[in-house]
């Protein structure tokens, strides 16, 4: 890369971090609990907004892979997300009456609080709809892996979307408070990705799964990034750029092997399509917060009123980590 | 007589304390040393916790970095502190914070005692050791590195290569032979005593101290001056991966570490509580006298290393995206693509699905959709048919049917009507088998109903791609298996370049094909292509098919399906 590009790479890094700083007079604390965070600990960041059905499975998930504290900022939430979050004792909850799109699409707040909060410590950027699988998940703790990581002196780890859906009209079964989404969204496209490498930051660009099979067939070019770097030893330095799909500096982008080999990566399942979606796309339309001019959720809206079926005869069903690894979606590289 | 250890302690101190408390119990001296990094209080705890056991001491605490000489000298002085204070330790175990015994202290003792003169030391000249890292073997031992590796990887990577520039050498002492191993060995008192009391050690460890990863290198080299009888392994179970950092083990090892019958095993994930409370308990077992036998956890790491390295072909992911020419292998599996043949013959794709038991899609690149065996919408892993995905990115559509479908042999009709950005990587794949009737589109035009001004049009643009495409086949890069036969050759004798195609699709079938699939009916072909040439279109991918109306080649009866017997 050429010395112009990477002087420009920095500048637009700290214009980010700049806007993050900015932006963190959106921010109103809740509840701050986070001087209980000891110097190993590690974090999640969350931006929501009307999550309370899904946040009690939410937490207890990540809490059982080794999660010590939340970083949660609660954009207008109206349905008892709020008193619901500042009652946790390992949550720091930050509310915002702020534009979403303004603070573009929640980054600058998680880049603020992450730069406030997680330098140092490996910090696991997710919606609350998106839960981590990482190879061994079943065995090993997320300790185990992040300290693999720091031994290996790996800083960041990819773990692209897979949407989940299930079997049956996506409004079929109720989702119940508490309850594991996956046993209703329990299948998904295992091997429709198509990838491109986005050159400016080095990331690989990855389209496809359900929404682009259903959604997006005629203009592919609009259907969603499900490329993701969630997990990160942060330093204050670092700051997400759209997302968590790329980051600066650019070296954090690098999750992938270019010269053949799998260099260890995790999924991020996705559960999005249950009963709470229908209502959450005509949601959205309305407060236009979303990216392109909340164009997916248009594109959505148009197709699930004449047939909200995204299971077709090829569909996998969702079983553990191995099978994902063994589908390719995800690998162990060097960790076994 | 008895085995005592040696501790090197630089983190997990609890874990440390807890391994020390078993050997002890045992009846095996420890003596341990604990990194100078570490805090004191954390130290002061850390002595305090094993204050209760006689038989442990703490050996002058320096601080130790990875692959450098304080590592040497710290084993140094707690192997001499262990030597002195415990006249009954014949052997001495070198170990660290993060070994964890395997099997019961006893059995370890028993194998020793069986054992009394063997030194157990990984020692290997340097031509013969795969697993250096950097690259250096040799120059180890010839060069200086006054850089840390760690962090001044820039700088110390210049030193080396203005060593080699300048052709800068250190001399290597003249009695030695450089040696390489595993830095956790077992040693006699008799060996042990003769390397630290020898009169040359001044002068060993001047050059040792200046040597890059003398820890790997200082015992294993000079073991060699004072004993012959040496047991080139370590019973320590250490695996490196690709990068020389040792593989970790966790509690889903367990099983896999049982059956290893290794005495010690190192790196333990400090928080795999079932490993250390399993392998910690005194639960009494008779020595069974198994030799250490690690093949199976080595088969686990090495494959862990060869997927980190090379992959697996074909798998196009989000932590394998390989450079051009990086790949391995552009597809996971073998597949064919037939260019032609359905335009010639009416019911090809049943006929050789039929013959060969393999997939059989239509145009997997045609204009309107992906035409997937059986009219199927969607296929395997969910792939969509649609065209514009498919041509969003041609090479992953193509990459994931083969990947998705890996065990079932795929084969597939292309055409000069179909996705042109394709053809390119099909050649390219040396799992593609290509087989070509040059100038067969002319056929389905032959019946068509369109105005023969649109007849010609379209046949000179799918001459001209056609004729591209066949350069792309033709040229030196193409790692495929093409065949081509122009159409009037193959009509001439279809049955002996079907009899290859089947062949060469490597499925068993029986020996001799006896059923051909229909042709279709070319009365009137020549005139065709003369009438084209006629408008001023010259059709040349066909090969020579007689023209004349009415000349030898026209037939009068229509053509019978072929048999053969």
């Amino acid at each position: 890369m050429s010395v112009f590009r990477s002087y420009r790479l920095r500048w637009e890094r700290k214009r980010w971090r700049i806007r993050a700083l900015r932006k963190r007079h959106d921010l109103k604390p809740i509840s701050n609990k986070t001087a209980t965070i000891a110097p190993r600990d590690i974090l999640v960041l969350t931006t929501l907004r009307n999550e309370r059905v899904r946040l009690p499975y939410f937490l207890r998930y990540y809490r059982e892979l080794g999660v010590n504290h939340f970083l949660i900022v609660d954009n207008g939430s109206d349905d008892g997300s709020r008193e619901y979050l500042a009652e946790q004792e390992d949550v720091s909850l930050w509310i915002t009456r702020g534009s979403y799109k303004r603070a573009r699409f929640g980054v600058d707040w998680l880049n603020w609080l992450a730069r406030r909060h997680a330098h140092g410590h490996w910090a696991l950027t997710v919606d609350p709809d998106e839960f981590l699988i990482y190879p061994f998940v079943d065995t090993r703790s997320l300790r185990a892996l992040t300290d693999w990581l720091d031994a290996s002196s790996i800083r960041s780890f990819g773990a692209m979307l897979v949407d989940m859906y299930p079997k049956g009209p996506i409004d079929d079964q109720t989702y119940v408070e508490g309850q594991d989404p996956f046993e209703i969204a329990n299948w998904f496209d295992s091997g429709n990705y198509m990838i491109s490498k986005n050159e400016k930051y080095g990331n690989l660009w990855i389209q496809g799964g359900p929404r682009a099979r259903t959604f997006f067939a005629d203009k592919p070019e609009r259907a969603p990034a499900l490329n993701k770097i969630p997990l990160v030893k942060w330093h204050r330095a670092y700051t997400y750029v759209s997302s968590t799909h790329s980051l600066l500096p650019r070296g954090l982008n690098l999750v992938y092997d270019e010269w053949g080999g799998e260099k260890a990566s995790g999924v991020l399942l996705h559960a999005k399509f249950i009963d709470t979606f229908p209502e959450k796309a005509r949601e959205e339309i309305e407060r236009r917060q979303h990216y392109a001019a909340s164009h997916e959720y248009k594109a959505y809206a148009a197709k699930l009123s004449d047939n909200p079926e995204l299971w077709c005869k090829w569909s996998e069903k969702y079983i553990n980590w191995r099978q994902l690894e063994i589908l390719g979606l995800m690998s162990k590289g060097n960790w076994a | 007589m008895t085995v005592g250890f040696v501790m090197l302690v630089h983190t997990a101190l609890d874990r440390a304390e807890q391994v020390a408390r078993h050997w002890s119990k045992a009846d095996c001296p420890v003596v341990i040393h604990v990194d100078r990094k570490v805090k004191k209080r954390d130290h002061a705890a850390f002595v305090e916790a094993l204050a209760d056991l006689s038989n442990v001491r703490f050996s002058r605490r320096r601080s130790c970095d990875w692959g450098t000489w304080s590592l040497v000298q710290a084993s140094q002085d707690a192997s001499e502190v262990l030597l002195a204070e415990f006249p009954e330790v014949r052997h001495v175990y070198l170990s660290s914070g993060s070994c964890l015994p395997l099997r019961p202290v006893q059995e370890l003792k028993d194998y020793l005692a069986e054992r009394p003169l063997t030194n157990f030391i990984e020692s290997v000249t340097t031509e013969d050791v795969p697993w250096t890292v950097g690259g250096l073997d040799r120059e180890r031992f010839t060069m200086r590195f006054p850089f840390s590796w760690r962090r001044r990887r820039r700088l110390f990577d210049w030193y080396v290569r203005f060593q080699r520039r300048w052709g800068l050498r250190r001399r290597v002492p003249e009695a030695i032979t450089p040696h390489l191993g595993s830095q956790w060995w077992c040693l006699t008192r008799q060996t042990l005593t003769a390397i630290l009391e020898d009169a040359d050690r001044k002068k060993y460890d001047a050059y040792f101290s200046k040597v890059w990863i003398p820890d790997e290198s200082y015992y294993q080299t000079l073991v060699r001056l004072y004993s012959t009888n040496i047991e080139s392994r370590s019973l320590t179970l250490s695996k490196f991966d690709f990068q020389g950092k040792p593989h970790i083990f966790y509690d889903d090892h367990m099983q896999l570490l049982r059956r290893s019958d290794c005495f010690v095993a190192r790196k333990i994930w400090p928080n795999a509580d079932k490993l250390y409370s399993g392998f910690l308990s005194n639960d009494a077992s008779v020595f069974s006298g198994a030799e250490p036998n690690p093949g199976k956890i080595d088969r686990i790491f090495s494959k862990a290393v060869e997927r980190r390295t090379k992959g697996r072909p074909g798998l196009y992911m989000q932590s394998r995206f390989p450079n051009a020419s990086w790949e391995n292998g552009l597809t996971s599996a073998h597949y064919a693509v037939f260019e032609g043949f359905s335009e010639l013959f009416q019911d090809f794709e049943d006929w050789l699905a039929r013959l060969t038991g393999t997939r059989v899609h239509g145009h997997l690149f045609g204009p309107e959709r992906a035409e997937f065996a059986g009219g199927q919408s969607v296929f395997a892993g969910a792939l969509p048919d649609s065209a514009a995905l498919r041509d969003y990115d041609p090479r992953a559509f193509l990459t994931n049917l083969i990947w998705n479908t890996r065990g079932e042999r795929q084969c597939f009709q292309y055409g000069p009507r179909d996705t042109v950005a394709i053809s390119r990587h099909l050649a390219r794949d040396a799992n593609a088998t290509i087989s070509v009737i040059s100038g067969a589109w002319a056929v389905p035009l032959f019946y068509s109903n369109a105005n023969f001004s649109v007849i010609r049009r379209e046949a000179a643009l799918l001459q001209k791609i056609e004729s591209a495409h066949l350069d792309v086949l033709r040229s030196h890069q193409t790692k495929a298996r093409v065949r081509i036969w122009t159409l009037a050759d193959f009509v001439e004798n279809p049955m002996e370049p079907l009899q290859t195609v089947i062949d060469e699709l490597g499925v068993r079938t029986s020996h001799r094909l006896t059923e051909a699939p229909r042709m279709v009916s070319l009365d009137g072909f020549g005139q065709f292509l003369q009438n084209l040439k006629n408008q001023g279109m010259q059709p040349h991918l066909m090969g020579d098919f007689p023209a004349v109306i009415g000349g030898p080649a026209a037939r009068t009866k229509p053509r019978k399906p072929y048999l053969v017997k």
